[in-house]
């Protein structure tokens, strides 16, 4: 290794990079010492990826400097940053399923037109690199039939392979069981130990600090700290994580609950790979009340959504809705409607509109098949009227309801979809991440309209990755990991938003 | 597809002239001369003009066919088939209801046609919304099932007694649509001497029809969820196996237009390989007017006039053979397909 | 059957199959690498003519056998064009292809000879005559072409990247390899194959070109190509399959089947269609085409 003595592996200089006019990163500088782990933490949003892809060769930044070994690195493409000795992880492996292990580290850097010889060299330089790391894998499986951990090393063993000195891990844990991240830890330690450089990039503060020599905080797409992880304190680093944000305002009035609208008893859902997406979730909804889900992306939340929704089938549990209990071979989105469900989907722009349609026929969306739109011959007076109503109502602009809804902007999009499923008056709303994509003062607006709908007497499902958001709306605050409901909190308890994001990380299981 | 703006719609067109030119050239021929041929062949005169939109209808229905599957999102590719099996249909109703009063086997023999193509077309549908086989693939592949069939049909049971050739027996005198030389002889004037008939005004109500559909109706409403964004179709409570066989099934029913234009209208009895490549065509057809059925009927007359030009050629350029129409077709569609792409990507 | 008839039912199938096995493995190398080719039919079809044309004008059936893969080259770059660099459907496109080959080369078979697009009935000096054992070097050819195939595709870096172009081009984007160059490659030697299997059909088998000679052949390649499930191996079996029951369907029409009766040639005919229906539909086995296969490669 050729460095210049005593220089960073990998420094940062006031890199910035804005989408339009959001700041995803603002002058971020930090630095990895060579056998150094850095892990960089903070909640979704606040600029991790986008670091990342800049880091990655996939996005370049507006402005600052990326150093390595003390020289000035140009990453232009995934190509450039190989050839600089950075290897990346990521969150989704780029592996061919239908190639064997060996196969996949060896593509794209062959060795010669017939694969033999590139392959015996692979192999022999893998056994030393294993000697060396004791990372170990069948050569020789499938990658589509191995574990996910296990795919994760082939992706760690093909930076390797091509002697990369800086390794990056986006959310390496994400899809990992519990036995899988441990060994991944004693195998980031290890090649640190060897004097690899790594960066981690982790919501999870537990990993961050049992792992890390050091820990950097993204917040808002600026760096607010960075601290030296031994005896660094969770409740510090969620602090620093979270901010110090004032107490959410207490201007929901009381509401009594009542009845029992939705009942999930031990609701169990397998995804294509097997793994639990939920695992054993029992809830309960009341009219009247407003009940947030918590949790970091992926954790199940989306998934409760759509089983709640008729949009999956769960492969064991019970549902009452309404008093009735639910057949789930029957329970279809139309059925879900008919009950008095409604569901305004996590990804607005995706599950809720067509971008090609017209905005009112996008605002019947759903409900086609109410006889007020005309049953099987359609009545496009109607279907115009209702729509320019829902526009009116709440102030979609430009008020025309013959544009196509692309021409809107997002803001005013996820209005109309949120007019649509909330004006039927339905008994029970499941809303995703109802803030997500909108500009402040529509959150306000959303806000608000939620809280009157508690007033009404609705019962809200409430999914927000955005803590504040739970807590300013919630009457109860769900905890979702890994697929399970792992706690419960009351917003106006005493250090409620600590718990939770504890939670949240997995650092204090036994907070729950 | 989305209304496609100007210059990719005529993209297309200039792409099937071009390569026409160009074959001109090869062939020591002034191109211009040649175009002139093809539209006085195709435009100039009662004659050329009746021919004409006699193809045209073919590639109506066929155009309208691929046109309203692709609106739900499914290819079909099987249209040929669909109008060879609708033939069968027809032509066994047809031949069955022989002795029955005057209009009778005609409107037997219309609606087998569409019984027989809507359900030929409906298997790949439901295959594919219910056993995953691609839909693409499947109607390929029941294109030469079709052609089999039809081929052991006409050799063995439906073959005219005595006769040697794959054809089956003339329908009865009833069995036959009104011609515009009927109308044309009833007024006293010179007839054409061409085969177009009243499939042709049928052909010109199914595009209106299929417009509502699209546009009017909450089945054509769910079908253009489905195609443009499954997983909102999903949220919307759209039951996609009932979009796609129905979607297919339609299509079907449109392709088995062809059989009563060219067994009705044209042949009198069933034969071999009628419909002569026009669901292929219709391929083109659908590209070109964005799957908007108002606009097939306009696509489809250019390329009738394309096959009538072409057929016409010969007379004045003995070198020049019919078929570069369907070469000229090939470019057009590979253009259009390629500006699929593209817009797709952008 | 006797020794004669097997025999002859023997070398009639491997003759049937050999543009069956040139176009299947077209297929397979373009599919393999995520472009799905629907236009083998229009390919061959350039290439029987173009085969035919050149071997009747120079006298030269080599000079025959250069065009025939030339003249599909051709058409597989305008295929590639459209396909790779446009990112165009990959459906549309390949049925373009096979209108222009048909209608090319009816088109300049007529401007050539005359004849309603027919080329002149060929000499012994303008044909590929058999060289062992009845089989021709094209019949042999095929048989390497095959093996070549399937030993490029396990063993080689350019089988290795259509690997990864078909089942995943975004790890061979990652891997530093390109997508485009890959596909690119594939898509052409479907092409040179593709001509090989037009040559045989206006070389071999028939003296001469006839308009629509390939009559469904590309398509049944397809069929073989879906039901040998995109593996070389399979791909070979399945082509001497179809190969077979085609010589069956010509020597005996109405064959007896024991148990069966007589069955009409048209379903003998239809049946490698029909099988592949079948196993698609997971009725028999499980068909999985290469994960990317159709779908333009854009980088995220």
């Amino acid at each position: 290794m050729s460095a210049v003595s005593g220089a960073p592996a990998l420094e940062l200089v006031g890199v910035s990079k804005r989408y339009g006019g959001v700041a995803a990163n603002r002058d971020i500088s930090l630095s990895v010492a060579r056998g150094e782990i850095h892990a960089i933490v903070g909640e979704n949003g606040a600029g991790k990826s986008t670091l990342m892809s800049i880091l990655g060769g996939l996005v370049r930044a507006d402005s600052g400097a990326i150093l390595i070994d003390g020289r000035e690195a140009r990453i232009n493409s995934p190509r450039d940053a190989a050839a600089l000795g950075v290897g990346m992880t990521r969150q989704h492996f780029q592996l061919v399923d239908t190639m064997s292990a060996l196969d996949n580290i060896l593509l794209g850097d062959e060795g010669g037109a017939l694969l033999a010889r590139g392959r015996a060299r692979l192999r022999a330089k893998l056994s030393g690199i294993a000697d060396e790391t004791g990372l170990a894998i069948d050569l020789d499986a499938r990658a589509g039939d191995l574990p996910l951990g296990a795919r994760q090393r082939v992706e760690i063993l093909k930076a390797l392979a091509r002697g990369a000195r800086v390794l990056i891990f986006d959310e390496p844990t994400a899809v990992l069981t519990p036995d899988e991240a441990s060994g991944l830890f004693r195998l980031m330690k290890s090649l640190a130990g060897k004097g690899a450089s790594i960066l981690f990039i982790t919501h999870k503060l537990g990993e961050a600090l049992g792992v890390a020599d050091r820990v950097s905080v993204l917040r808002a797409g600026e760096r607010v700290a960075t601290f030296d992880a031994k005896g660094l304190s969770a409740e510090t680093l969620a602090e620093a994580m979270v901010g110090q944000r004032p107490p959410p305002r207490a201007e929901k009035p009381s509401s009594a609950p009542g009845e029992i609208l939705v009942e999930a008893r031990g609701m169990r859902l397998r995804g294509a790979d097997g793994r639990a997406l939920l695992d054993d979730v029992s809830l309960s909804l009341r009219a009247g009340e407003i009940v947030g889900v918590a949790g970091v992306a992926g954790n199940g939340q989306s998934e409760l959504l759509e089983v709640l929704a008729g949009l999956r089938r769960p492969n064991s549990g019970t549902l009452r809705v309404a008093g009735l209990d639910i057949d789930f071979t029957r329970f279809t989105p139309a059925a879900a409607r008919a009950l008095g469900v409604a569901h305004i989907p996590e990804d607005r722009l995706k599950q809720g509109v067509v971008a090609g349609f017209r905005a009112d026929h996008n605002a019947m969306l759903g409900r086609q098949r109410e006889a007020r739109f005309g049953g099987r011959w359609l009545n496009p007076a109607a279907i115009t009227r209702h729509c320019a109503d829902l526009m009116a109502r709440w102030d979609v602009r430009p008020a025309s309801p013959g544009l196509a809804i692309s021409s809107f902007s997002g803001g005013n999009q996820q209005k109309l979809v949120f007019a649509r499923e909330i004006e039927t008056d339905p008994r029970v709303l499941l809303v995703g991440q109802p803030t997500r994509g909108v500009d402040i003062s529509a959150i306000d607006a959303i806000h608000r309209r939620l809280t009157a709908l508690r007033g009404a007497g609705k019962a809200i499902l409430l999914v927000s990755a955005e803590l504040d958001e739970i807590l300013a709306l919630s009457d109860r605050a769900l905890v979702m990991r890994g697929g399970r409901i792992v706690g419960e909190r009351a917003p106006g308890a005493a250090n409620a938003r600590r718990d939770i994001g504890l939670m949240m990380a997995g650092a204090a299981e036994a907070a729950a | 597809m989305r209304p496609a703006p100007v210059f990719r719609a005529l993209a297309a067109p200039l792409a099937a002239l071009a390569a026409t030119g160009f074959c001109a050239l090869a062939v020591g021929e002034n191109p211009f001369g040649v175009f002139a041929a093809m539209v006085s062949g195709a435009l100039g005169g009662a004659e050329p003009l009746a021919f004409t939109l006699y193809y045209a209808t073919d590639f109506i229905f066929t155009g309208l066919a691929v046109a309203v599957a692709y609106r739900a999102g499914l290819f079909n590719i099987g249209v040929e088939g669909q109008s060879l099996v609708a033939g069968a249909g027809l032509a066994m109703a047809v031949l069955a209801g022989g002795t029955l009063p005057a209009y009778a086997p005609l409107v037997a023999g219309v609606l087998a046609a569409g019984v027989f193509g809507a359900a030929w077309a409906a298997i790949p549908g439901w295959l594919q919304a219910r056993r995953g086989s691609h839909v693409v693939i499947t109607t390929i592949m029941f294109n030469f099932v079709a052609s089999a069939l039809l081929s052991w049909l006409l050799v063995d049971p439906l073959r005219a007694p005595g006769s040697m050739q794959p054809e089956t027996r003339a329908f009865a005198p009833g069995a036959r649509l009104w011609k515009l030389d009927d109308a044309l002889s009833a007024l006293g004037s010179p007839t054409t001497g061409t085969p177009l008939n009243a499939s042709f005004l049928l052909a010109l109500a199914a595009a209106a029809a299929v417009h509502i559909y699209v546009f009017r109706t909450r089945a054509g409403f769910e079908a253009g969820v489905q195609a443009a964004n499954p997983s909102a179709a999903a949220c919307a409570g759209v039951d996609a196996t009932r979009v796609v066989v129905r979607a297919m099934a339609l299509s079907g029913l449109l392709a088995s237009g062809v059989a009563v234009n060219e067994l009705l209208g044209a042949q009198n009895r069933l034969i071999l390989d009628f419909p002569a490549g026009a669901g292929y065509v219709g391929i083109a057809v659908a590209l070109m007017a964005g799957s908007r059925p108002m606009m097939v009927p306009l696509a489809a007359l250019l390329f009738g006039f394309l096959a009538q030009g072409g057929a016409e050629l010969g007379l004045d350029y003995p070198r020049i053979s019919p078929q570069i129409v369907v070469a000229a077709q090939g470019f057009a569609v590979l253009v259009a397909g390629a500006a699929l792409g593209s817009r797709r990507l952008a | 059957m006797t020794m004669d008839q097997a025999y002859s039912w023997l070398s009639a199938t491997l003759r049937l199959s050999t543009p069956l096995i040139f176009a299947c493995f077209a297929g397979l190398w373009s599919e393999r690498a995520g472009v799905v080719d629907v236009g083998l039919e229009g390919k061959m079809l350039a290439g029987a003519f173009a085969g035919a044309a050149a071997a009747s004008l120079t006298g030269d059936v080599r000079l025959g056998l250069l065009a025939a893969v030339a003249a599909s080259l051709a058409l597989s770059f305008a295929q590639a064009w459209a396909e790779i660099e446009r990112g165009g459907d990959q459906i549309v496109c390949g049925m373009a292809v096979n209108m222009i080959g048909a209608g090319l080369t009816a088109f300049a078979g007529a401007a050539l000879f005359g004849e309603g697009g027919r080329t002149p009935a060929l000499t012994a000096g303008e044909r590929v005559t058999p060289v062992v054992a009845g089989l021709d070097a094209l019949t042999l050819a095929a048989f390497a072409a095959a093996a070549l195939s399937a030993f490029a595709l396990a063993r080689t870096k350019l089988g290795l990247r259509v690997n990864a172009a078909g089942e995943n081009p975004g790890a061979l984007d990652a891997a530093g390899g390109s997508v485009r160059a890959t596909r690119h490659i594939a898509v052409a030697i479907g092409g040179a194959l593709c001509g090989l299997a037009g040559a045989d059909l206006s070389l071999a088998q028939a003296a001469g070109f006839l308009p629509g000679m390939s009559a469904g052949k590309g398509f049944i390649a397809l069929a073989a190509l879906v039901f040998a499930k995109w593996r070389p191996g399979a791909c070979l079996a399945t082509c001497l399959l179809f190969g077979g029951l085609d010589a069956v369907a010509i020597r005996l029409p109405d064959a007896v089947v024991p148990g069966v009766g007589a069955v009409p040639v048209q379903a003998l005919q239809a049946l490698p269609y029909l099988l592949t229906v079948a196993l698609l539909a997971g009725f028999v086995g499980r068909a999985r085409p290469p994960a990317a296969a159709g779908q333009p490669y854009r980088r995220e």
